[in-house]
């Protein structure tokens, strides 16, 4: 680099910490081409570190806003079967968000920091959870549909170059297929059931079917990260190669299910041995992503108020972990916080 | 009155009332907590009810006047320290009373030896959280003194005598408010005051006489089931 060489010249000191700096982005960069895995204590670009806090941030604040759709129907869930099945399934969410944050806070930053920054609006989570879910078949093609984009999506993750990341993604998706085959089973239930539960399941097909291929992101030539995130292995798919791919498991699915997929446009392609299908609404998708989707106001509302009622909850235990670290002789107070008392 | 109906509906109902948490705790941590005390008293319910008959039909089908539950389970969530304190005084009432049950033959005795190891987990969480707000700091003192007296007369109904389940109800009553009584003076609390039970109200959930948001409860947590009379699912 010219620039190097230059500054060697002139300041000896400078130029020998850039050629540190060269070197180091040199065992990067190798790291990367030879696919071993980058750890936390490991040397990373600015921008590599900038851009996975940015993923796995969205990552995790999608899995603790994605509770609220389908929290909204375990009061309502019309077997104990069921219910048992959501609630957990709900709490698997719940702890897909602790390993997420846990992995992004080896990129030195906080899950505190970052749940600041979901309530202000200044980081995102999946369009997906901006729709509402008004029947229980909802629950269904959310398992179904919205589970299984996301599988297609984070099953190459679990090769992503950076290792804590991918080692949360391989126990994640094992979780998520569970949750991907109980929905398609509910949903299935309801089509062979009376013909109002038929009518039920089709409907939320209906509805869940486009945004879930817009969980793929935009199309490549609008993709803004996905160039430099595929260089850096963190991707290792486009957005249309993945959506493409969730449309040939879905269509065999479908059918097996004896729902209908409301699209006209979906033929298989015997030439390219792949489905075509129609034009997504990239209108309504920019429209959700801007905070305008069904239920954005909503879902921000409900984590924010959830956040702020629970405040003097989280100082309580903090002042209590203070008073009992600070009495003399008991010194792994805060690291334990169980009573020693019988 | 059936006593796997009287214990299968205190979980169920409890279960159904910790679930409503779901996407509203005040830490992610709390969030599973909360969820897996809720599946594992569904867990019992399920197991209980089907001693009986069909678990749907006696959770979905039956009106309230038919719900067998203690009314202490099926008071409203309210907040953060009012669920812990409903959790406290069911949890350790029900630690102990499995723990009988356990070591007794009866009927119950597999069930609860299953289940004892779930219930001595949520006996715990409860405890450490009335530790944690008794001794937090002003506010949550407060609202922990406040839950804890609020739900205090809805205590004494846990000991009225469950026809069928054969063990010391005075005995128990004796040792769940020794083991309240601990947990309350090392939060910094004080024990209740007033009346375990209202004039009316000992005994009452167990016969059917519930309070009035149980009914709301029963209508949401009943609704898509009875819509859809003779469905699957």
């Amino acid at each position: 680099m010219a620039a190097v060489t230059a500054d060697q010249t002139t300041q000896g000191t400078a130029g020998t910490a850039d050629e540190a700096e060269a070197e180091r982005l040199a065992a990067f960069d190798h790291a990367v081409a030879a696919d071993d895995r980058i750890e936390p204590r490991d040397w990373m670009p600015d921008a590599y570190r900038a851009s996975l806090i940015r993923q796995m941030a969205q990552h995790a604040h999608s899995e603790i806003i994605g509770m609220q759709p389908e929290a909204n129907w375990i009061s309502r869930a019309p077997s104990l079967r069921r219910k048992a099945i959501l609630m957990a399934k709900v709490q698997d969410e719940a702890g897909h968000g602790l390993y997420l944050y846990s992995a992004a806070e080896t990129l030195g930053t906080s899950r505190e920091e970052l749940l600041d920054k979901l309530h202000a609006g200044r980081q995102r989570y999946s369009s997906i959870f901006n729709y509402p879910t008004l029947t229980w078949a909802d629950v269904g093609a959310i398992g179904w549909l919205v589970d299984g984009a996301a599988i297609t999506n984070q099953v190459p993750l679990c090769r992503c170059s950076y290792g804590p990341y991918a080692r949360a993604m391989v126990r994640i998706c094992k979780e998520e297929s569970f949750h991907q085959r109980q929905g398609y089973e509910l949903l299935l239930a309801l089509s062979r059931g009376t013909p109002a539960q038929h009518e039920m399941a089709q409907d939320a097909v209906n509805r869940w079917w486009w945004p879930s291929l817009m969980m793929f992101g935009p199309p490549d030539d609008a993709s803004a990260h996905s160039a430099q995130s595929m260089a850096w292995k963190i991707k290792r798919h486009s957005n249309d190669e993945l959506r493409r791919r969730f449309v040939d498991i879905c269509v065999p699915q479908a059918q097996a299910l004896g729902l209908a997929l409301p699209d006209p446009d979906i033929r298989w392609n015997e030439e390219l041995g792949q489905h075509d299908y129609g034009e997504i609404d990239w209108t309504e998708f920019q429209e959700v992503l801007k905070g305008n989707g069904p239920c954005n106001e909503q879902r921000l509302t409900q984590r924010r108020t959830a956040h702020e009622k629970g405040a003097w909850v989280r100082e309580a235990a903090a002042a209590y972990a203070d008073k009992h670290a600070a009495r003399p002789g008991t010194a792994g107070a805060a690291a334990q916080p169980v009573e020693a008392t019988a | 009155m059936n006593a796997a109906l009287a214990l299968g509906d205190d979980a169920l109902v409890l279960s159904h009332r910790l679930g409503e948490w779901a996407g509203h705790a005040p830490v992610l941590e709390e969030e599973v907590a909360l969820a897996n005390i809720a599946l594992d008293l569904l867990g019992q319910a399920r197991l209980l009810l089907s001693f009986v008959g069909d678990e749907d039909q006696l959770a979905y089908l039956r009106e309230e006047r038919a719900f067998r539950n203690v009314q202490l389970v099926e008071q409203p969530n309210g907040d953060f320290a009012h669920t812990i304190a409903r959790q406290l005084y069911f949890s350790v009432y029900q630690h102990l009373l499995y723990e009988e049950l356990a070591a007794g033959e009866g009927e119950f005795a597999d069930l609860a030896a299953k289940a004892v190891k779930e219930v001595a987990y949520h006996r715990d969480h409860a405890e450490q959280w009335v530790l944690r707000l008794g001794d937090g700091t002003t506010e949550s003192h407060e609202r922990m003194q406040l839950a804890l007296d609020a739900l205090w007369r809805f205590s004494g109904e846990l000991f009225e005598p469950v026809e069928g389940v054969d063990i010391d109800f005075n005995t128990l009553r004796d040792s769940w408010l020794a083991a309240v009584t601990s947990v309350v003076d090392r939060a910094t609390l004080a024990l209740p005051s007033g009346p375990q039970s209202g004039a009316w109200a000992a005994g009452a959930g167990r016969q059917g006489l519930h309070t009035e948001p149980f009914g709301r409860m029963l209508a949401e947590m009943q609704h898509l089931h009875r819509s859809h009379p003779g469905a699957s699912w």
